[in-house]
């Protein structure tokens, strides 16, 4: 049975019919087309389905579409400025060479975008744990772990991420 | 005519250039199968044998054919019926008694029997994904089930219930490579002989992009399009055409668009390719199939699994006399697309490893078991052989009293004995073992490890130190050779270089890129040879109608085949140009010099630029028409003369916890000979993904069949340990260019080195913190536990 879930995505509010057994991933993926969050796994490990409800990062695989009413949703296609400028963090994953084939990218930018929320200050090992649940089976998560450093400093200090 | 500073200098070989890849994947942008969605494209489900080994005795479709959305429920038998073959191995393996290796069909559809838990028995088509799973449950199947054959090493000669009847004794082949005879002398001359048997665990290669496809059929023009996540879309186009469906080639289109990691994975053809065109054809419509996680754990081909005995026989001072090594390997339940060749040619061939070993001897059986079949996962063979080779000069050093790096450098092939012939049928071009080795030594201070050892001892810690010095065969060639041991396709590569009128540069390439970068380095090398900035030149891949034919992307070739197809299409623009500018410039072609995207006479400051040459090819006014046809593509293919070998060194320090089990990597180094290096930042980024599928095989990643069953237990990411990222450590990289001889670009390879080197190099340290001889794979907390109290209670026993 159908239901109406209305929510904001990337700024926008969205007013869409879900099946009730719906999770948020396929609606974002299938309904809105945002295919930017990617599904790589069927138990809620891989992380590649991350995006920001209420600004906490949540695996969108996680939720029902109908738990998403009234929510403020962002995905990665929303997550650089207007103009295409890259965020922070998204920068700093390029700068690092934090992805290869670009299908865990998604998550992991949206996972460590969060981060800055939690503990912007994290060190390798905190990185390295607030990471745990987002896999990546190209990069040996080593190039990740210098862009997560990179961003979130960078994220700390705008002004200067501007002057660059 | 001014002439500029070159512009593509900073972004040209060897320059680390940031990926022109990135901004789509880090946008979302980027365009994976299951993110396209065809006009009135329907879904298709497939229903999946819950058993491991069953006899199909009747499958009644009737009511999920009549389920809300379902336009088609498809069989095995519908299919045979319609003339669907089998999937084809593109490799023969003869068995040492000449015969041909066993084959027998691997229909995309079970027909009659199901002969791995997740075999394909029908295929349900609906109007959503929902529709056609609620139906697949409605298929009546009657299985009448039969004894699984499970373990690898039991295997061969079961009786009762063989896999395939074709096969009663469940052996596909049982081969043998090198020199016996020679061997079985230098053992018996030995001062010595370590021994040891060892099991390389199977593998789930798990690329984080589970495998798609879309179907599509036009009955007004009759052509077929599919869409597929795979490594090398011509050659899937080659098989669906010339085996599995019978298509007429020219109306084939095969696209793989960005594909999420592959890892060897996808470079096969799957039933599933075949399962979406048939029912696209039959209904008309785009039918799309996406695998859900534990579809892949249950279809994806596997990695690895090899039962081994392996003996090294050495003289007083530790110097190598012979290898010989006895391996079964499990080819699971049908041949995979280039499985057989893994264990051979792939394996066999690289025992020699970094040594001067004078004798090898190896036998190989391949044996089907009720599982998922085995292929090529990252490394293929050469990580296989590695792992063997370098464990047991760990064991013969440990039981002659020698230091292990020390053991290792006297018995290094030296770089004047280059080339090398070694006694398994490979040609080492180049290489520089002991300096790899040395300078790995010294990053990691070899010769503070007591100090740091007697440190970790101290807070009740066991801290060990490991080698491996590996060496691979990448760009699997010539042809004509590979052919003449089996091969049943070509192994060259294609590229055309096309120059638009404008002066921007499209390059079509066979080879695929599924994380490797290719947009990036191929451009960089494009932009340097042409003088063309990276922004003017596009790298097109992963689409037949687009690109030449070519081999696709595996074995670390991409660079060291396709790329050097792309200098030869290079080479003939610039000859091609040099004419023209010759004619432009009223000079003979001869005393025409060409560099940084100018052409000139020498000794002159008469020049002209390359997109000005682009220019007057296509607009051809002023132009020797007579001579020369106009345009500016040229068009190569190219197959190597040799393979390229790869080879470096890996030092890595754990530290052991005794009581919980618990392996930590503290530090982990690799020098490694790429020969040239294009990208240096893609490079070690190569590296880093590699070397924690290493580790990831050797301390936590193991997929485990149950014996009896033969139901997968780890099946899920929740009971198969991938490697997270507070499971491993960083890693510090060198890289050592000794240019391969053999290819002008002296490009070798690096996309599998940290992989092949990476479990050995673990497992090393891991026994040496234990201070035992050997453990299998992985050394997992509970295996080490375990391994630590027996090693306790051996004593006791014995008392």
């Amino acid at each position: 049975m159908a239901l109406s879930v209305s929510m904001t995505v990337n700024g926008k509010p969205v007013t869409v019919a879900v099946e009730a057994n719906a999770l948020l991933a396929d609606v974002l993926r299938q309904t809105l087309g945002l295919t930017g969050t990617h599904v790589g796994c069927d138990t809620s490990q891989c992380g590649a389905c991350t995006v920001h409800v209420n600004g906490r990062s949540v695996k969108s695989c996680t939720l029902l579409a109908a738990q998403a009413e009234g929510a403020e949703i962002t995905t990665i296609e929303g997550l650089a400025a207007a103009d295409g400028t890259l965020h922070p963090m998204q920068a700093a994953f390029k700068e690092h060479h934090g992805l290869q084939c670009g299908f865990c990218t998604p998550g992991m930018v949206m996972s460590a975008a969060d981060l800055a929320r939690v503990n912007p200050a994290a060190d390798e090992d905190e990185i390295r744990e607030w990471l745990e649940g987002n896999m990546c089976r190209c990069t040996g998560y080593h190039n990740i772990v210098k862009a997560v450093k990179t961003g979130l400093a960078t994220m700390q200090s705008p002004a200067q991420h501007a002057a660059e | 005519m001014t002439v500029l500073q070159n512009p593509a200098k900073s972004t040209g070989i060897g320059a680390p250039v940031k990926r022109v890849e990135d901004y789509r994947f880090l946008t979302g942008r980027g365009r994976y199968t299951d993110d396209m969605n065809k006009q009135g494209q329907l879904y298709a489900y497939i229903l999946r044998s819950p058993h491991a080994h069953a006899r199909i005795l009747s499958i009644d479709t009737t009511e999920a054919e009549q389920a809300p959305g379902v336009h088609a429920v498809i069989t095995g038998a519908e299919m045979k019926a319609a003339g669907i073959g089998s999937l084809p191995c593109g490799w023969l393996i003869k068995s040492r008694d000449g015969m041909a290796m066993k084959e027998p069909p691997h229909l995309p559809l079970a027909v009659d029997k199901v002969r791995y838990v997740g075999d394909q028995v029908a295929v349900v088509v609906a109007e959503t994904l929902n529709q056609a799973k609620d139906a697949a449950e409605l298929i009546a199947v009657d299985y009448d089930e039969l004894p699984a054959t499970v373990a690898t090493g039991t295997a061969a000669g079961a009786t009762g219930a063989p896999v395939h009847d074709e096969a009663p004794d469940n052996v596909c082949y049982d081969w043998e490579w090198g020199d016996k005879a020679k061997t079985d002398e230098a053992f018996a001359r030995a001062a010595h002989v370590a021994r040891l048997d060892l099991i390389n665990n199977r593998l789930v290669p798990n690329a984080m992009e589970p495998r798609a496809a879309i179907g599509e059929y036009d009955r007004g023009s009759e052509e077929y399009t599919l869409t597929t996540t795979s490594q090398n879309p011509q050659l899937i186009r080659l098989l669906l055409c010339g085996f599995t469906m019978g298509l007429p080639e020219h109306k084939v289109r095969v696209v793989a668009p960005d594909v999420g990691g592959g890892f060897g994975s996808k470079i096969y053809h799957y039933a599933e390719e075949v399962i979406v065109v048939f029912a696209a054809r039959k209904l008309g419509r785009p039918v799309k199939w996406t695998a859900e996680r534990g579809e892949s754990f249950q279809s994806d081909a596997h990695g690895r699994d090899h039962v081994t005995h392996v003996e090294l026989a050495l003289d007083e001072q530790g110097i190598f006399l012979g290898l010989r090594v006895n391996t079964i390997a499990n080819m699971g339940a049908y041949l995979s697309t280039f499985s057989s060749c893994i264990p051979t040619i792939l394996y066999a061939t690289l025992l020699s490893g970094q040594y001067k070993t004078p004798a090898i001897y190896a036998e190989v059986k391949a044996v089907f078991t009720n599982t998922v079949p085995v292929d090529a996962y990252r490394g293929a063979g050469r990580p296989e052989a590695c792992y063997l080779i370098e464990r047991i000069v760990d064991v013969a050093a440990r039981e002659m009293g020698i230091d292990r790096a020390e053991l290792r450098s006297r018995n290094f092939i030296t770089p004047d004995m280059m080339p090398y012939d070694t006694p398994v049928g490979l040609q080492y071009d180049s290489g520089d073992f002991q300096r790899n080795l040395v300078d790995a030594l010294e990053m990691i201070d070899y010769a503070g490890f007591p100090a740091r050892r007697a440190e970790s001892a101290a807070r009740g810690k066991l801290r060990g130190i490991g080698f491996a010095s590996y060496i691979e065969a990448c760009g699997i060639a010539p042809s004509n050779v590979a052919g003449a041991l089996g091969a049943r396709a070509g192994l060259y590569d294609s590229a055309e270089v096309r120059f638009h009128p404008t002066g921007s540069v499209s390059v079509m390439v066979g080879v695929h890129s599924h994380g490797q970068g290719h947009e990036t380095t191929f451009a960089q090398i494009v932009s340097e040879r042409l003088g063309v900035p990276m922004d003017k030149v596009e790298i097109v891949h992963g689409d037949s109608a687009r690109t030449p034919f070519g081999m696709g992307t595996y074995g670390s070739r991409s660079l060291a085949v396709g790329g050097m197809a792309m200098m030869k299409a290079i080479d003939k623009v610039i000859a091609k140009s040099k004419k023209i500018a010759a004619h432009l410039l009223e000079a003979s072609a001869d005393d025409i010099e060409f560099a940084d995207g100018t052409f000139r006479v020498a000794g002159t400051d008469k020049t002209i630029g390359i997109a000005e040459i682009a220019g007057a090819a296509y607009v051809p006014h002023n132009y020797p028409l007579d001579e020369l046809e106009p345009g500016l593509d040229e068009q190569a293919f190219y197959d190597p003369k040799n393979f390229t070998f790869p080879n470096g060194t890996q030092i890595c320090e754990v530290e052991v916890d005794p009581e919980t089990g618990v392996t930590k990597i503290l530090r982990f180094v690799a020098v490694d000979d790429f020969g040239r290096v294009i990208n240096p930042m893609i490079v070690e980024g190569q590296v880093h993904g590699g070397l924690v599928q290493g580790i990831g095989q050797a301390l936590l990643e193991n997929c485990v069949y149950d014996e009896d069953s033969g139901q997968l237990l780890t099946g899920s990411f929740m009971d198969y340990a991938m490697p997270r990222a507070d499971d491993v450590p960083s890693f510090e990289v060198k890289t050592n260019e000794v240019l391969c001889t053999t290819n002008a670009l002296g490009v070798k390879g690096c996309g599998e080195a940290g992989t092949i080197g990476g479990a050995a190099c673990v497992m090393n340290a891991v026994c040496d913190a234990l201070d035992i001889a050997h453990m299998d794979m992985p050394a997992s907390p509970e295996r080490v536990w375990r391994t630590l109290r027996d090693k306790q209670a051996a004593p006791l026993a014995a008392e």
